[in-house]
């Protein structure tokens, strides 16, 4: 299957669109008709063919796009890349690791070759074509963590592991669900977590850090997360608050269809070879509510979820000025019919 | 638990009582590759006993041809090195699980000083390897009594940055001159006996040595003890534990399977709720804290005990 990249923007005229194939394909985070938090992890095993989950880095039409948006948010702000300096192993194995995925999986798109220490990467849909020496950083053009994700989709997060927890202390965010790598690193599992409302009393973080701590490598996780975002923008990030957050109040109910957007965040977890490091890819997938609704399933139940949750929780996630508004139009779509089981449309 | 099949391609007496085992794919393929510290979960079928030891990897972790292990016979022991020594020969096929590191090293620090005591210097042959690849400074000192039972001595580098001390050629370790002279921003790691171990924390604390620098890996094997008796609330059963045996060997034994991963107290997966307790646990453990030992309501099957009249576990 080849892939044909859209030629798109994710800021300014908002010009991203998804195809009615990758509308099919959008990982609906909801498998039931109300949503709370849980330690909600499986195996990043590999899923039904055009599925998100069949490859281990799912490419898409978007994938161009994305990274000459991670392009223009880098030029304007270099943080949002940074690894402290022990760091750098663990950019080596996440590399090798994208690296090998991507050309096992995609080899019309991607192709690496191995002679030793010394590598052969072929990107094409990127026009990339770089030679240079495994763990020697002076033959990429910068730092290995940087070098790979600026070829990946998603955002990307290294944590070291020790002292029996888990430090972020490295990552590649540009499109992120308003929180800050500059802000966050350094800090442990904990502390990074500290803002998520009821998680922490429901003793969910204990649970999952016990369950990271011990993950095992060639046995990847996978979990997915939500929000929603007004527009079709992936750097909602809080230095640029400014830019996205006043959007929010641009809706209205002739608008809001196409306006608003389910950011789904496609996370896995693995662990890394040689630096016991775990990589945290989080991968961002945006749909319209008017392109949700085509599927009859997922608009019964956006519409269920949306009006029963917590209200501290659209809170949290950023919406509940725009609730009344967002549960209004999905209601137009819900006719009480129940759903069925899993996230995946009917046929 | 992730395990492969392995062909044993080599076993090497390293001294009368250390031996080493190289294992590697049956069809030539690679392994995957790990960090120094690293050990993997040998499987040892003893005519109807499945035995499951923890050993450290020595072996090169960015070399994936095969991994190696060194194993120490201990006679008093449960089982397990003696079917290693007196069972094991180079064709035979084991099961052994993926690496997992409960002991890497903190590349933060600006120094890696390793102190190994015995057998403890297993895991430090792999992290000298990693070390000396990433051109990163370290000092490793290895204390053993003889050398009959320093068969590291044999597979550690001709470097001036490692040292040996050897008991009966009365060159101890003076760890106060050690830990005295290291630059700020040293981590210290410690893989030996108990008494080492301790030793270590008490001249390092006394020298002002920060908490989260010192590092150390005590390799626990299931200690024997007296027979008891577990009742299993959720599967309806009761066992009884042997001497030799560990609670986690005899859980499993009737087919219930808690998680696991080191076997040796320190990585918390099988963790098990005691729902009621008439009697006195015996933690050996390193993961529960000192209060969820006194209330004796979580136990750590793979090494703690019980003495007294009912065990009943949340299994």
């Amino acid at each position: 299957m080849t892939i044909r990249f859209n030629d798109e923007t994710f800021r300014d005229d908002y010009t991203f669109r998804n195809s009615p194939e990758a509308v099919r394909r959008f990982p609906f985070p909801f498998d039931q008709d109300s949503y709370m938090y849980s330690v909600n992890i499986e195996p990043h095993r590999r899923g039904q063919a055009g599925s998100v989950f069949q490859h281990r880095f799912d490419v898409d039409e978007h994938y161009i796009a994305e990274m000459r948006d991670r392009e223009i948010t880098l030029k304007d702000d270099p943080l949002r890349c940074q690894s402290l300096p022990h760091m750098e192993l663990a950019g080596w194995d996440f590399l090798e690791l994208v690296m090998t995925c991507k050309a096992e999986d995609y080899p019309d798109l991607f192709s690496l070759t191995r002679d030793g220490d010394r590598w052969h990467w072929i990107n094409r849909p990127l026009g990339i074509e770089q030679k240079f020496t495994f763990l020697d950083a002076t033959t990429l053009p910068c730092g290995p963590m940087e070098y790979i994700t600026r070829q990946t989709q998603g955002d990307h997060a290294l944590l070291d592991q020790r002292d029996g927890n888990l430090w972020l202390d490295a990552g590649m965010i540009t499109s992120q669900a308003d929180w800050s790598l500059d802000f966050d690193i350094g800090m442990n599992f904990f502390e990074w977590h500290a803002p998520v409302p009821k998680a922490a009393e429901m003793g969910v973080f204990q649970r999952a850090l016990k369950f990271l701590l011990n993950l095992q490598q060639g046995a990847p996780v996978r979990r997915l997360n939500w929000t929603m975002t007004v527009n079709p923008r992936l750097d909602t990030s809080p230095e640029n608050y400014h830019k996205w957050g006043p959007e929010k109040r641009t809706l209205t109910p002739e608008t809001v269809g196409e306006k608003q957007f389910l950011r789904v965040e496609l996370q896995t977890l693995w662990r890394l070879p040689r630096s016991n490091a775990i990589v945290f890819p989080i991968r961002c997938y945006l749909c319209s509510l008017e392109d949700i609704v085509t599927v009859p399933k997922w608009g019964r139940r956006l519409h269920r979820v949306l009006r029963d949750l917590p209200e501290e929780l659209a809170t949290y996630k950023g919406f509940s000025v725009n609730r009344p508004m967002i549960v209004d139009y999905l209601s137009k779509f819900d006719d009480g019919a129940p759903t069925s089981p899993g996230i995946f449309p009917d046929n | 638990m992730t395990a492969r099949l392995l062909r044993v391609a080599e076993v090497t007496p390293l001294s009368s009582l250390i031996t080493r085992f190289r294992f590697e794919c049956p069809d030539g393929g690679t392994l995957p590759l790990f960090s120094g510290g690293a050990h993997v979960v040998v499987e040892m079928p003893d005519d109807g006993v499945l035995r499951r030891n923890a050993y450290s990897l020595i072996s090169d972790p960015m070399d994936g041809s095969g991994y190696e292990i060194a194993v120490r016979r201990d006679d008093a022991g449960r089982g397990g090195s003696r079917f290693m020594h007196s069972r094991v020969a180079v064709g035979d096929t084991m099961r052994i699980g993926a690496p997992v590191n409960l002991f890497s090293l903190d590349l933060r620090a600006r120094k890696q000083l390793l102190i190994a005591g015995g057998i403890g210097i297993t895991p430090f042959l792999a992290q000298l390897r990693q070390l000396m690849r990433l051109q990163l400074p370290f000092e490793l000192h290895y204390a053993a009594r003889s050398r009959e039972d320093a068969a590291g001595l044999k597979l550690l580098p001709d470097l001036p940055q490692v040292h040996f001390h050897i008991s009966d050629e009365t060159r101890q370790v003076d760890l106060d001159a050690i830990l005295s002279c290291q630059p700020l921003g040293t981590h210290v790691y410690t893989c030996g006996p108990a008494g080492m171990i301790r030793a270590v924390e008490t001249v390092a604390t006394r020298l002002g040595w920060p908490k989260g620098a010192l590092h150390s890996e005590a390799f626990l094997a299931p200690p024997p003890g007296a027979a008891f008796q577990a009742k299993l609330a959720r599967s309806g059963k009761t066992i009884t534990v042997g001497p030799h045996q560990s609670l986690l060997e005899a859980l499993e034994a009737a087919d219930v399977d808690p998680p696991w991963l080191c076997r040796g107290g320190a990585c918390g997966q099988c963790e098990t709720a005691v729902l009621s307790c008439k009697g006195q646990i015996h933690h050996h453990d390193h993961w529960l804290s000192d209060a969820e030992k006194a209330s004796q309501t979580r136990i750590m099957p793979c090494v703690s005990r019980f003495q007294g009249d009912e065990l009943i576990l949340d299994r």
